[in-house]
């Protein structure tokens, strides 16, 4: 007989819900999108759950088990032995129903991000080693899994004022490709918001993809933010060459 | 039709978000056209982002000798020559642009030493070809045409799916689809639509494919009266996960073999010398898969059924940077840690080589004003395809596809009509599953179908096999008139699996038809009765249409190549080979 585990789902929509328990067999190798699926197909058919690649390449299946931001298509069942397995949506952007929530914002700030600009024609000479950095960045999933953590959006919901740390390093893979020549230090210091973040670090915690957000990306932007407004000596340097 | 129904009207209405779906409406809105994009998943989630490998393109960065004529050949060889050639020259000749462009947009691929794009062997490439980024490619190409597409003029519909095509007179009028956050409707019409939901392996059980892999948009375009072709030719891929069960099937990049990966049988020989000495482990998909399932016929399988890859005398700091997806994916699921040793591998569906019948220049159907890119799309690959050949694909007749509706709409004065009672029939049909006494689980249905493909037309057929398949797909058919789901219009998957399953079942027949016409062996298609490629079935397609609501399959000839081309297969070797008079 295969090992029966407990998950509790949250149930709900727009209007509210609460955590409802489903009993299944495990399988080996098992994981929480499995366990949906198993749901979905025996119990709750309108079980709504966002998911596309089972392959952890894709970032659809973003949700907070047991309080922790997951993709739930990596997250193994038996990681939690002898535990409820609680399954929640990301908390930071409004819920449309269970699992699945409208994580459009997101789209809005990605489309409001000055795009690359490049200097020259393709093709470039471009060295691995000027890239390396960059393509760090751009293995981002966009799982949303930083913004739904992060605090200042989480805690604060101020979203006004910062863009979180998914814009923070799009922004960054741009000003740190070496063909790029747009200029978006303005934008971080002002609308973007990057004095916002306190570099705690959680977005770099719970990266499926380990891109080590804050110490790669969103300090060196603070830094090039500073060089440009807070350095009185480069200000007068930069002033005389003009 | 309601009143109230949100409706939108545009040139051009593009219906799939992959990268043939976002490149056709970047070229469409470049060239000055109003554009919709529909996808029904989040923008940059399409299947596209699940591509490995790379892209193929005649760069020639490390190899000089390579050009457009060794592409062609390659993929004509690969095809077993019932590819269209007039697609595959233009795809050859033009990969290449397609790529730097996507470096021009944005995208960074992995480099040589001399700074330029670093290109990886492949399956039955003759030279050093996939432009790649790690074993991540695909996303590379996505994220790209996703960022591009915020700059340039199209509206973006995401997480909607369109249920039926309509036409006017015979030329295509629009769309209907209905959101998945909430199940309302929308009517979109248009001068012209470009199809490019990619392809249907989600109708087979074990698949490296997303579940958006249902075959919509070719379903749809087959209902309003387009031509399917190649439909018998469906991928499996060598190397999939065969271990843990809830992973298999999940991709194993062919950049592991690309990369040095060998193939060992239980016995651990390396059984691909018996199959293709010259090739090994890069042979072409169809080879290997055959040679993996025929060892594990023979006894000679691991513990769950696969053979053995190992990469690891590549050593782990190789490994970690070129391939950290596998590296990743396989200590997450199946706590396997590829650098210290082999691990399990099987065959597993991949892509859908068949396809809705296209013109090789503008990708037109043969319904006026409906065009199709991708792997929705036939032509190009024949009966098999080669690894790198569908990302190159979706650029160039992403492209081709887009400025192809862009053309027709110029050279076709107004807007077709829509018939309000067309719009509130189909609205009907979609929504009556919720009010469907005792009808069938959506769910169970799926899982049924993908039982008939896997056991009726799977790597190995044979004609009673297949006959008996398309009784039991008759059957289901049948029984997938009256499915119902419970629960509300709101985000509701069991609902959303009923069009998948529908969709699904209209192209296995197909398949089916197909692979029960074509008595010979080539490619995908490996017929146990008729072992042998033979001659005669080089020279033919077989082509599906839809009419009085049956499926009927005709022959039609493979276009016959100029002589010019003809004349790059007599060289005794490869073009670049036998013009650079360079070993291999």
């Amino acid at each position: 007989m295969p090992e029966e585990i407990t998950l509790s789902v949250f149930r709900g929509d727009r209007s509210g819900g609460q955590e409802q328990e489903y009993k299944i067999p495990a399988t080996t190798g098992m994981v929480v999108l499995d366990a949906l699926h198993y749901i979905q197909a025996h119990d709750a058919p309108d079980l709504a759950v966002r998911w596309n690649c089972k392959a952890a390449h894709c970032g659809s299946c973003s949700a907070e088990i047991n309080g922790s931001g997951k993709l739930l298509c990596k997250t193994r069942v038996d990681d939690y032995v002898g535990e409820v397995i609680h399954v929640r949506p990301m908390h930071t952007f409004p819920v449309i129903k269970d699992l699945v929530t409208d994580v459009s914002w997101n789209y809005e700030k990605l489309r409001q991000i000055p795009a690359f600009q490049p200097a020259a024609k393709a093709p470039f000479t471009l060295q691995q080693r000027d890239v390396d950095r960059i393509q760090e960045f751009r293995d981002c999933i966009e799982c949303f899994l930083c913004q739904n953590v992060c605090h200042v959006l989480r805690e604060h919901n101020a979203k006004d004022a910062y863009w979180g740390p998914r814009m923070m390093i799009r922004i960054a893979e741009l000003e740190m490709h070496p063909f790029d020549t747009g200029d978006r230090i303005d934008l971080l210091k002002g609308a973007a918001g990057v004095g916002y973040c306190n570099i705690t670090k959680c977005c770099t915690v719970v990266c499926p993809q380990g891109i080590n957000i804050t110490d790669n990306g969103i300090i060196p932007l603070k830094e090039r933010v500073a060089d440009k407004y807070f350095d009185p000596l480069g200000g007068l340097v930069r002033k005389m060459h003009k | 039709m309601s009143d109230n129904m949100e409706s939108h009207a545009y040139d051009i209405l593009v219906i799939g978000s992959g990268g043939a779906g976002l490149r056709a409406a970047i070229a469409a809105a470049e060239a000055g056209a109003t554009v919709a994009v529909l996808g029904k998943s989040l923008l940059g989630k399409a299947h596209t982002v699940m591509a490995e490998g790379g892209v193929a393109a005649s760069l020639g960065n490390l190899d000089p000798a390579d050009g457009w004529e060794t592409h062609f050949y390659d993929t004509m060889r690969s095809g077993h020559f019932i590819n269209n050639y007039k697609t595959v020259e233009v795809f050859a000749k033009e990969a290449p642009e397609r790529v730097l462009e996507l470096e021009y947009w944005g995208a960074v691929f992995d480099r040589t030493p001399e700074g330029k794009i670093m290109q990886r062997p492949f399956g039955a490439h003759t030279f050093r070809r996939l432009c790649h980024v790690g074993d991540r490619t695909g996303k590379e190409l996505i994220r790209t045409l996703e960022q591009k597409i915020f700059t340039v003029n199209v509206d973006v519909f995401q997480e909607i799916t369109a249920t039926k095509l309509f036409t006017d007179n015979g030329r295509v009028a629009g769309a209907i689809a209905y959101y998945r956050e909430d199940g309302h409707f929308a009517l979109f019409s248009a001068k012209a639509v470009v199809i490019a939901t990619g392809g249907w392996g989600k109708s087979y059980k074990v698949t490296s494919n997303s579940w958006e892999s249902t075959g919509d948009g070719a379903a749809l375009a087959f209902e309003a009266g387009a031509e399917l072709i190649d439909m018998e030719m469906v991928q499996f891929h060598p190397t999939g996960m065969v271990w843990p069960p809830g992973v298999r099937g999940v991709l194993v990049t062919e950049g592991v073999r690309g990369e040095g990966g060998l193939l060992r049988n239980s016995e651990g020989e390396r059984f691909m010398e018996k199959y293709d000495p010259q090739r090994m482990e890069l042979s072409s998909r169809d080879v290997v898969s055959r040679s993996i399932y025929k060892e594990v016929q023979a006894g000679r399988g691991t513990p769950h059924g696969g053979a053995w890859l190992d990469i690891t005398h590549r050593g782990p700091a190789y490994i970690k940077r070129k391939l950290p997806g596998m590296y990743e994916q396989f200590m997450a699921l199946a706590d396997v840690d590829i650098t210290k040793t082999k691990f399990e591998v099987g065959p597993t569906i991949h892509y859908t080589m068949g396809g809705l019948k296209v013109d090789p220049l503008s990708c037109a159907t043969n319904v006026p004003g409906l065009f199709a890119a991708g792997e929705c799309a036939a032509g190009l690959h024949g009966a098999n395809r080669l690894g790198g050949n569908s990302l190159s694909d979706i650029l160039v007749f992403g492209k081709r596809a887009g400025d192809g509706a862009v053309e027709f709409v110029k050279g076709h004065e107004g807007t077709p009509k829509i018939d309000d009672s067309e719009v509130q029939a189909e609205i009907d049909r979609v929504l009556r599953p919720f009010s469907s006494e005792n009808g069938e689980n959506p769910y169970a249905l799926h899982e049924q179908l993908q039982e008939i493909m896997a056991t009726h037309a799977g790597i190995s057929r044979t004609g009673p096999d297949l006959e008996q398949g398309l009784q039991k797909l008759l059957e289901l058919k049948e029984r997938a008139r009256n499915m119902a789901v419970p629960g509300s219009r709101v985000f509701n998957p069991g609902w959303h699996t009923v069009q998948d399953v529908h969709n699904m079942i209209t192209l296995c027949e197909a398949i089916i038809r197909g692979a029960i016409e074509r008595k010979e062996s080539r490619g995908a298609q490996w017929r146990l009765d008729h072992p042998d490629e033979l001659e005669e079935y080089g020279k033919i397609n077989f082509v599906h249409k839809l009419e009085d609501g049956e499926v009927k399959t005709y022959t039609s000839p493979v276009p016959e190549m100029p002589a010019e081309l003809k004349e790059l297969f007599n060289l005794g070797a490869a073009p670049g080979i036998a013009k650079s008079g360079k070993k291999e």
